[in-house]
This record gives C-alpha cells, sequence and structure tokens, in this order.
C-alpha cells in the first residue's frame, strides 16, 4: 500500500511548544493503534490525545516539535503488525488551549463517512498463545482468546467503527475482570473487542451424529477421541467450518473422500508447527514467511520426498501432485487441537458437501455435514460472514530477483483491504463473473475486494454474492453509482447488476477485465499488450473466448490474436469431459488413420466417436471456442491422465504436477500461425501432430508434458514479439486462470523480460476470476470518466464502443 | 385412403395463382383430408356454437425435416393446436389449416403430410373447417410450412396459471426429449432416430381423462411442453406467479436411449421440446390419484411427480440434484436448437 506523509511547516523554536493534529489512515481499527499511540506519545513527554473515528485515528498532539516530528514518523514506521498504515498527515496548529497530560484515549467520534479500512481476520499472536498454554491464566485452554493484536475481525464485523456492539459479540456481556482489561489503556486487551474468558464469553460445544451432546472440555475432548478414532470432525474455524480429519491415517483420509465424493482433488493440511510442516515439506524462507503471517493462509509448498522414512504422510492427501496445501493454525482452538500427541498433522478441508458453500452458520453445519461428519465442533460466537481460508503460492527462479506470489484464491486474512490503484475512480460496484466470483467495490483510490464468494450458479453462493455486496458497501459507507459486470448475459451477476443498475451499468468484456486487473494492480497505463489465458469468456463476436492477446488500455482494446478456434462438443459438457474437447482437437489435427495416436480416445465407444465427429462436423450444441483452458484439458486427456474432470482445471494441473515444479524448460512443441483479416490465428495443430509423434514413439508423460509446456511459453513470446514488431508495444501483463500454471507463468516472464519486455503478473489478486472484479471497476471507470470529458461517448454506446473485435 | 394419381408431379408456382391448377391442387386436398374436411370452399365457413365458453388458438409449424421416423409436419401442426386447446380445458373441435408449399415439393410429400393430418385430426375428434394454400419460389421456403388455428369449447371449468398454488405437485405426462432427440438425430445425421421415435400425440383424451377422472379443481393447471422446453413452462409459472419451483432431477422421466443420446449431445432433457407431453400442476392431495389415471393412459404411461411449487414470494426454478445440491435452472434465451415444431 502506498503511504503518503504530508507535513506542513512547524514553527520555528526548536524549545517551543508546538501543537499538531495527526491524521492516520489505514488499517488501523481493532489492531491495538491507540494504545500504541498512547504509549508512544508519553514516551516522548507528550500531551494530548487519540481517537477512532471514521476516517481512521486522530490525534491532538503538544510538544516540542522534534518530538512531534519524530512521533509522528514512528507512528508508521513502528506500527503494530496487523496495523497497515497508509497514511500519515500532520497539521501544525496555533495554541489555543491546554491539552491533556498525560496524554489520553478519547471516546470513538462517529461523525463523517467511514474511510478507516476493515481489518482482516488474523492468528493468534503469540503472547496469547503463551497464555492459552499457561496452567495459571485465566484464559488456560480457552479457544476464544484474543487481544488487540490478534483474533478474527472481519468475519465478525457488523458495521464501522469497529466497536463491540457493531461485533457478533454484542451478544456477550464482559464479566468485570474482562472490562476492566477493556478500558485499561496499559492492558493488551484495551478496546480488543472479541475480549472474553470462559466467565463471560463465548463455549465451545459438541454435538455427534448420533445426538450426543456435550460443553466446553468435555466436547474437546471427544472431538480428540474421534479424530484419533480416524473419525471426522465439522469444526468452526474463524470464518466458516472445516472438516477435520487425522492426516496421518489413510482410511481416515479416504473415509473423508468417500462421503465428500471427491476422489482426486487435493484436502489442505493443518500443521502443529514450522517444525511438523518442515518435516513433510520443504519449505523455502518466503514460504515460511507466508505461512507465519498474521493471514495463516495455506501455502502450496513441494512435498517432502523420501520414500522408506517413517512419519510420511498418506498419498491419498493430495495424490499425483508434487505439491502439498499447508497453513498453520489460525484459531485457538486449532492450537488446542493440534497440541495433542499423534494430531500433529489434520486434514483441514473446506466445511461442505459437494458443490455448495462453505457453511458458516451453526444451523446449517448441524442440518448439512453430517452427511460427511461424525461430530460437529462449534461454539456459539456467531460468524458474521462466511470467509473461506486463502491459497497462495511461492514461485521462485534464478532469473528472477523475488519470489513470484500468485493467489489462487484470495480470501481470509486479506479480503476485505483494498487494491490501491493509479487512477482515482468513481463509485462502482463491480460484479465479478460467475465462477470463483468476488466484489469489488471502488472509493477513490482505492478497490475493496471482497473475500472469495464461489460459483454463482449455485443457489446459496448467489445469495451470498448479494449478502457480500451489500455488505461492502455498507461497511465502507459506500453509495455506487455504477455497477460494473460481465458481458455475458446469461451470469446472474450480470443481471443482477442490470435489473438494480439499469441504465448505469457497465459491461466488460471478460478478458479486458483480466488484462485491466493485472494493470491496475501492477499501477500500469499506457498501450499494453494482454496475454489472456483462462477457460472460458464471452466474446463479443458470439464465440467464447479464453487464449487471447489483447492490444489496448483500460478504456478499450482489440483483438490482435487468439488460439485457433476448437468446436466444445456439447457446450458446458465439453468442460466436464475433456476427452470430448480431446477428440475435437485431434479429429482438426490429424487424419482419421492418426487418430489411433491417441490411446486415450479408445474410451470412446465407437458410437461417441461416430456423435462426436458429426457434432464437430456439423456444429450441433457444440460452440467455438479459442480458450487455452480448453486446449490444457485437452492435452491432458490426449496423454490420458484426465478424460473426466472431477474439479475445474482438473487435468492441467495434474498434466503441470508431472513436471514435478521444476521450471526447466525443454524442447517446446511448436505452434503455427497465419494471419486472417487484422487477426493471428495461432495455429495448435501442429502442436498436436507433435503430440501424436512422440507418443507414438512411446515418449513418457513427463517429456509430452513438458513438450507442451515449453511450447505455450515459447509460443507466448514469439507471439508478443509479433505485435511488438507491428505495434510497439513494450509492456505485457500476464493473466487468467491458466496463469495460475506456475511452469508457464514464471516462464513466461522471464522469456519475456529477456526479450526486452516489461512484462507483469498478478501480485495482489488472482489471475483467475477472483480478480476479475477490480479489471471490471477499472475499465468501467475509465469509460465513465472518458464520458464525462468534453466530447465524450454518447452514453448508449457504452457497451459497444471500446470492443473492436478486429474480425477472425 | 383416397388413392391419387399423382405419382411424378410436383408442386409448381402455378398452384398459386388461382387458376385452373389452383383448384385441382385444391381438389386433391380435400379429397385426402376426406371425412375430417367440414369446409364449404366459400369464403367462410358457418358452425354451429355450443354452450360455454370458446376457445381459440394460432400455431405455425416450420420443423424441420418436416418428414420423420413416426410422424411429419402434419401431425405435429394438428396435435400442436389440439393440444394447445385441450390444456386450457376446452373441448377442441374444429381447425383451419394454411399451407406454404415451396415450388417443386413432389405431390407424394404433400399427400403423406395431408394424410397425417387426416389421421391425427380423426384421432383428436375434430374437422377441418377451412383452409388455404400458397405457393412460393425454391429457397423461399423449406419443403412445407403449415399453420392451424384451432377452436374448442370449454363448458366445464377453464384452467387458469393463476389458480396454482403453494405446495402443488408438478407432473410430468410422458418421457421428456424424444421429439428433439429424434429430430435433430435425423437432421444431422446422428443415428438416433430408430431407436428414438417423435413423441407427438393428441393429448386431447388424455386430459379429458384426467379432468374428468379426479375431483374437481384436482388439477390447476396444464401447459403444452413444447418451444422452450419444461424449463420454459417452468420459469413461466415463475415469473407470473412470483413463485420458486423445485423440482428433483432424479424424478424426471427420460427413456434410457434418449438420456444416453442428450447426454452425448450435451443438451438437457430440460430444455428439450416435446410433441405429446404436458406439465401438470395438482393439488398435493389428489397427487397420486392423477398421477395413476394418467399412468393408465396410453400417451401417459411414464408419467411421473417430479417437483412441488414453494412459497409465492420470490421467483425461481430450482433444481435439486439427487445429492441436495440445488441450483438454479437456467432458461433458454436463444434459440440453440431452432425448428423442432
Amino acid at each position: 500500500m502506498p503511504s503518503e506523509n504530508k507535513t506542513s511547516g512547524p514553527p520555528s523554536g526548536a524549545d517551543a511548544t508546538a501543537h499538531c493534529q495527526i491524521r492516520v489512515t489505514g488499517v488501523v481499527q481493532g489492531v491495538g493503534y491507540r494504545p500504541f499511540t498512547v504509549n508512544l506519545a508519553r514516551a516522548r513527554g507528550l500531551t494530548g490525545w487519540v481517537r477512532n473515528d471514521p476516517q481512521g485515528v486522530l490525534i491532538e498532539a503538544g510538544g516540542k516539535p522534534g518530538e512531534l516530528s519524530g512521533f509522528a514518523a514512528a507512528l508508521k514506521e513502528l506500527a503494530p503488525e496487523l496495523a497497515k498504515v497508509t497514511g500519515v498527515s500532520v497539521h501544525w496548529m496555533p495554541i489555543t488551549s491546554e491539552l491533556p497530560s498525560p496524554f489520553e484515549i478519547r471516546t470513538s467520534g462517529t461523525a463523517g463517512r467511514p474511510d478507516t479500512i476493515v481489518p482482516a481476520d488474523s492468528h493468534v499472536c503469540a503472547d496469547c498463545l503463551r497464555e492459552l498454554f499457561t496452567q495459571t491464566d485465566r484464559r488456560y485452554r480457552y479457544p476464544f482468546i484474543n487481544c488487540t493484536n490478534c483474533g478474527p475481525r472481519y468475519s465478525l464485523i457488523r458495521g464501522l467503527p469497529y466497536d463491540r456492539a457493531r461485533t457478533t459479540m454484542a451478544a456477550f456481556v464482559m464479566c468485570e475482570r474482562c472490562q476492566s482489561e477493556y478500558e485499561d489503556v496499559a492492558n493488551r486487551r484495551y478496546h480488543a473487542q472479541p475480549n472474553a474468558c470462559p466467565e463471560c464469553g463465548p463455549s465451545l460445544m459438541a454435538a455427534s451424529a448420533d445426538g450426543e451432546q456435550l460443553v466446553k472440555d468435555e466436547a474437546f475432548w471427544l472431538a480428540v477421541r474421534m479424530l484419533r478414532a480416524g473419525q471426522i470432525v465439522a469444526v468452526k474455524s474463524i470464518g466458516g467450518y472445516h472438516l477435520a480429519a487425522d492426516a496421518r491415517q489413510a482410511a481416515a483420509v479416504s473415509r473423508l473422500r468417500r462421503r465428500k465424493k471427491r476422489d482426486a482433488k487435493p484436502f489442505a493440511l493443518m500443521v502443529r508447527d514450522l517444525e511438523t510442516a518442515n518435516r513433510i515439506a520443504e519449505i523455502s524462507g518466503h514460504e515460511t514467511e507466508l505461512l507465519n503471517s498474521p493471514a495463516r493462509p495455506i501455502v502450496l509448498v513441494r512435498k517432502r520426498r523420501a520414500a522408506g522414512i517413517p512419519g510420511q504422510l498418506p498419498e491419498v492427501i493430495a495424490p499425483r501432485s508434487p505439491n502439498l496445501g499447508l497453513m498453520l493454525p489460525s484459531a485457538p482452538l486449532h492450537h488446542l487441537l493440534l497440541a495433542e500427541p499423534g494430531l500433529d498433522v489434520l486434514v483441514m478441508t473446506s466445511g461442505n458437501v459437494s458443490g455448495r458453500p462453505i457453511v458458516f452458520r451453526d444451523e446449517d453445519a448441524l442440518a448439512q455435514l453430517y452427511e460427511v461428519a461424525d461430530l460437529i465442533l462449534y461454539h456459539d460466537r456467531a460468524i458474521e460472514i462466511r470467509v473461506d481460508d486463502s491459497v497462495l503460492r511461492s514461485s521462485v527462479h534464478p532469473d528472477l530477483a523475488e519470489p513470484v506470489l500468485s493467489f489462487l484464491r484470495r480470501s481470509r486474512g486479506y479480503a476485505p483491504y483494498p487494491v490501491e490503484i493509479e487512477p482515482e475512480l468513481p463509485p462502482i460496484v463491480a460484479y465479478g463473473a460467475e465462477l470463483k466470483t468476488t466484489v469489488a467495490v471502488t472509493s477513490g483510490r482505492r478497490v475493496y475486494l471482497s473475500q472469495h464468494i464461489g460459483d454463482l450458479k449455485n443457489d446459496e453462493t448467489f445469495a451470498s454474492h448479494r449478502r457480500t455486496a451489500r455488505h461492502l458497501t455498507r461497511l465502507h459507507d459506500l453509495r455506487p453509482a455504477y455497477a460494473a459486470c460481465d458481458l455475458h448475459p446469461d451470469f446472474r451477476s450480470t443481471r443482477s447488476a442490470l435489473v438494480e443498475y439499469d441504465d448505469r451499468v457497465y459491461q466488460v468484456q471478460h478478458h479486458h477485465a483480466h488484462m485491466a486487473s493485472c494493470m491496475a494492480e501492477n499501477r500500469l497505463s499506457g498501450l499494453t499488450l494482454g496475454v489472456v489465458f483462462d477457460g472460458a469468456g464471452y466474446g463479443p463476436d458470439g464465440t467464447i473466448w479464453g487464449g487471447e492477446f489483447l492490444l489496448g488500455d483500460y478504456a478499450g482494446f482489440r483483438r490482435v490474436a487468439h488460439l485457433r478456434r476448437l468446436p466444445l462438443l456439447g457446450g458446458d459438457k465439453a468442460v466436464r469431459e475433456p476427452i470430448r474437447t480431446a477428440f475435437a482437437l485431434a479429429l482438426d489435427a490429424v487424419d482419421d488413420s492418426a487418430m489411433s495416436a491417441f490411446p486415450a480416445l479408445s474410451t470412446l465407444s465407437s458410437r461417441q466417436r461416430e456423435v462426436y465427429a458429426v457434432m464437430a462436423l456439423r456444429r450441433v450444441n457444440s460452440p467455438l471456442s479459442s480458450s487455452m483452458g480448453r486446449l490444457f484439458d485437452a492435452v491432458a486427456a490426449l496423454v490420458g491422465i484426465c478424460t473426466h474432470a472431477e474439479y475445474e482445471a482438473h487435468g492441467p494441473i495434474e498434466l503441470e504436477g508431472l513436471l514435478g515444479r521444476n521450471l526447466e524448460l525443454g524442447d517446446p512443441y511448436p505452434f503455427g500461425r497465419q494471419k486472417l483479416d487484422q487477426v493471428t490465428e495461432v495455429d495448435t495443430r501442429p502442436t498436436i501432430r507433435r503430440l501424436a509423434e512422440d507418443l507414438a514413439a512411446g515418449a513418457d508423460l513427463r517429456t509430452l508434458s513438458l513438450g507442451f509446456h515449453s511450447g505455450v511459453v515459447t509460443m507466448v513470446v514469439a507471439q508478443c514479439e509479433a505485435v511488438r514488431r507491428e505495434q510497439g508495444v513494450e509492456q505485457v501483463v500476464l493473466s487468467g486462470g491458466v496463469f495460475l500454471n506456475e511452469f508457464v507463468l514464471v516462464n513466461c516472464l522471464v522469456k519475456l523480460r529477456a526479450a526486452g519486455f516489461a512484462a507483469y503478473a498478478h501480485r495482489q489478486v488472482p489471475p483467475n476470476d477472483g480478480g476479475i472484479a477490480l479489471g471490471q471497476a477499472v475499465v468501467a471507470g475509465a469509460r465513465i470518466t472518458a464520458q464525462a470529458a468534453p466530447g465524450g461517448l454518447d452514453p448508449a454506446s457504452k457497451a459497444r464502443s471500446f470492443v473492436n473485435e478486429g474480425g477472425g | 385412403m383416397t388413392v391419387i394419381s399423382a405419382a411424378g408431379q410436383a408442386v409448381e408456382l402455378d398452384h398459386g395463382t388461382g387458376a385452373a391448377l389452383a383448384r385441382e391442387l385444391i381438389d386433391m386436398i380435400v379429397s385426402v383430408l376426406g371425412e375430417v374436411y367440414l369446409g364449404e370452399l366459400e369464403d367462410s365457413t358457418l358452425l354451429p356454437a355450443e354452450p360455454g365458453q370458446l376457445a381459440i388458438t394460432t400455431d405455425s409449424f416450420v420443423v424441420d425435416p418436416p418428414f420423420f421416423g413416426n410422424g411429419d409436419i402434419g401431425k405435429v401442426a394438428v396435435c400442436g393446436t389440439v393440444n394447445d386447446l385441450a390444456v386450457s380445458g376446452a373441448v377442441p373441435r374444429y381447425l383451419t389449416l394454411a399451407m406454404i408449399l415451396e415450388t417443386g415439393l413432389p405431390f407424394s410429400s404433400l399427400v403423406r403430410v395431408l394424410n397425417s393430418v387426416r389421421d391425427a385430426a380423426v384421432e383428436a375428434g375434430v374437422r377441418i373447417v377451412a383452409g388455404d394454400t400458397k405457393v412460393v419460389r425454391p429457397g423461399e421456403a423449406d419443403q412445407i410450412y403449415l399453420n392451424t388455428t384451432g377452436v374448442g369449447f370449454a363448458a366445464g371449468r377453464v384452467m387458469r396459471m393463476t389458480d396454482v398454488r403453494p405446495g402443488d405437485h408438478v407432473i410430468v405426462s410422458g418421457f421428456l426429449g424424444d421429439h428433439t432427440v429424434h429430430l435433430l438425430s435425423i437432421r444431422e445425421g446422428l443415428g438416433f432416430e430408430t431407436r428414438v421415435l417423435s413423441d407427438c400425440a393428441p393429448l386431447n383424451d388424455l386430459i379429458a381423462t384426467v379432468i374428468g377422472g379426479t375431483g374437481p379443481a384436482a388439477v390447476r393447471s396444464i401447459r403444452d411442453i413444447t418451444r422452450g422446453g419444461l424449463a420454459g413452462v417452468l420459469h413461466e409459472y415463475s415469473a407470473r406467479l412470483r413463485c420458486a419451483i423445485r423440482i428433483r432431477r432424479d424424478a424426471l422421466p427420460v427413456r434410457h436411449e434418449t438420456a444416453m443420446a442428450l447426454d452425448m449431445l450435451g443438451i438437457s432433457p430440460l430444455h428439450c421440446a416435446n410433441e405429446g407431453c404436458v406439465c401438470l400442476f395438482v393439488d398435493p392431495a389428489a397427487s397420486a390419484d392423477v398421477l395413476a389415471t394418467l399412468r393408465a393412459h396410453r400417451y401417459g404411461a411414464h408419467a411421473a411427480v417430479i417437483g412441488e411449487v414453494g412459497a409465492l414470494d420470490h421467483a425461481s426454478v430450482e433444481l435439486a440434484d439427487a445429492d441436495g445440491r440445488v441450483s438454479e435452472l437456467e432458461d433458454l434465451r436463444g434459440a440453440e436448437l431452432p425448428r423442432l415444431c
């Protein structure tokens, strides 16, 4: 986040007493910022006061000018761990009255529009952790311990300013001792809004599938016994429920897979501590930092491969993957569970039943989760809004100065932190697309991005989309005047934007939004080449896009190149059954006799092959798509590793997994290129022919995967160079879900930079549709600004005016 | 069947000019239709009114291909209009028949269509009372287009969408998707056409039996499931009544071969056009009776309860999977599969 330190000149005279007003903005409420300020001021012998208000923290201080300047600098430099100070501005004032001495905290001011940033949920700090395991402490083994330096925030906040009455803790009245901590400036729990103890706070409960109900310690010990017995326990965590099982028992993990109807998708693990993590995975310094950060995300780290060594985890946790998704405990309850002997590694997968969003309400847990869990371990502190675990990955390459950080999911610990962007935006709410949806709300140069919401085709998820959009605007007291959404007329997000905002809706082409999202978070402007590879997005020409080279800026774009189009046999069905796309691709690339080069196609019956061939040739319910995601699907299916997908990008993830996170390029498969009118078609047929040859020659899976992956990288660089020769563009952004592929992402960055491009990737938001709302907001903002300018566009042309299909 | 000596002959532009050739064509049509033709060959036909209310409906048919395995456009044109009358509670009586013929259409094809019209009209108990024929140049139409307007009388209760109540059961009268698979298969050469036939049938007898055989007002409303499929019907009710309708995927009656074909094609049976299947909204207390009555009829043997109407607070159509997960059932916006009726 950028920071601005504005300082007007102090009065002259080093020894004279001066007064100043200091405004601190950013994440400064609910993070122990006022006690920190008091201690800082008193240490410097300053007089005055500090208080919270909707804009952040306001301070009036008196003392020697030198001390005051040092104080102002320390307000940012020494800020508490959870604080994110974005601005400290100092205004020197005439001395009109005495300031209080000693320096004091005043009650919150509520006037004005909230501009402070809502804090995200955080881990358990070292102090609380120590108390949690100290027998003499009054919060010994109390699962709801927290202080101003740690604990839940966004998941329980109902409104701002951040006070207990506006959280889900309002239901609990503090006991005398908690109250006195809460009121004591010197105490770590001064104004810790979720402050609680066993006397007055929430308590643990357990309800088993057999109808057994227990509370507090008994509930906890029952959960421990059941986990040890290989049973599945639903655990109420910070932003929702997890499903926990002992990761060291293959039978327990398999039971969880069966009940969750999830055969292949890797499960995330929670590990007791870094030491345990290091025993099961190879963890870099950067990954350690991420694991340890207050957000406590899931980090994809390399499995430690040491066959024969005791203590290895069962393969069924993450079959065929070089990675493990690890996280450290984020709630006191997790620490208590994982401290138990034998329970140092737990599967902690999202607490939902197949296809539905993660459960965060107790009544839903009790109604739904017994389908999977034997016991539900919960409590009476309500979760205000669902927040899933965040998932991150750190990638290193010898040619890159810094690790590349990728968000696979940006949620708990990061939401609702804003992305700070360059242009100032009008008030807009962006509704995202359909899958992996997030919502964005703009406020000047900030774009508040919601937590991961999910697939809006599901009714509950869609309800949560509506709720999150309202929550995010209400929390920040924003009143969006415009909405931004996808171009796809059938998306529920598009339909609700059109209904609610009528003629103030800006529909943004899917891949333009991706490109703009990457530009915005990197604060780029000017002519940019967007390499946008994903599964699918609605193209203005009525076909499905997804392997795109777009030239443009925030306001508009032109399609300069795309992948050769492929019929998706059976529409959406082709996404779930990549063997269909594989068949169509093979049919396009090789003649009938060569089809036998792909043994995977023989899993299709002759009837299926007849029908699919007709569908492809006559385009029966088979829309055309230039999607790179589908090409990856098809190649994974053609080599026989994933003919039917269990989850999104299943085949591509396993195809990449074959590389074992080795990023070294191999002999690249060829792509062709031909110019059609003004648009270049990147031809996949040579690639597939080469694949057929290698398969026939008996090449191993890893070699096939490496050739294909390397081919994609080489093609990207060559295509960017071709566009540079014609258009002179130097700036390239990489976006779309395919850029979650580490090999493609890192090598494209390295090779493009080596070729002299200024190449950028996402770092703060996911490259997939989880980041698309940000792009929608900035594109809408650019159009609104262009219309407002003299000679601006006719508003009626807003949806189409910037789209130049460029033929093809 | 009247034998017409029309071998080798085809429709010419002059058949539509009103001269001698036109009269010849009309004579041929009238003779094929035989006893179901009641027209006077005057400019209009006068018919006796019956008690109750007059029901009237019209539909044009452009089905591609016009000739299929177990029927043709003639049968579709009669059944479609008869079924539209019947679902409102009326007894279908009279049909008009207008034809647009492409020059070059063999007379044998025309005769086949007219035979189908006659047979379907006989089965449905309706008479053709007026007609019209136009001939267009090659390429201006695809072989043959028909329009039928139907008239019926409703002496008893008239059924309306707005009679549907929360809690009502949703029943479909037969297999979904057969007509779509059959036609698509012939059109595109997919090879399913011998195993899956069109469900095209006049359903007025089935509907009269259900309405007559179960208590008054047990059946609240009926709708023909044609263009837009069951999804379209449910969306229409949901939007009109502002109600939630929830159906269960595993309760949908779909023939095994049809399910396989639709699976390969990636098409949902919920979006398929049918020509002999209706959707009934039924008082839950009478649901078992209605189902039994339907199943006893030759056109209702595969009827099934597929869902129910929820609260009248918001419009939505929800599809529940066997595992309990619920998603919104999409209404098709564009015609993904054109010209099935």
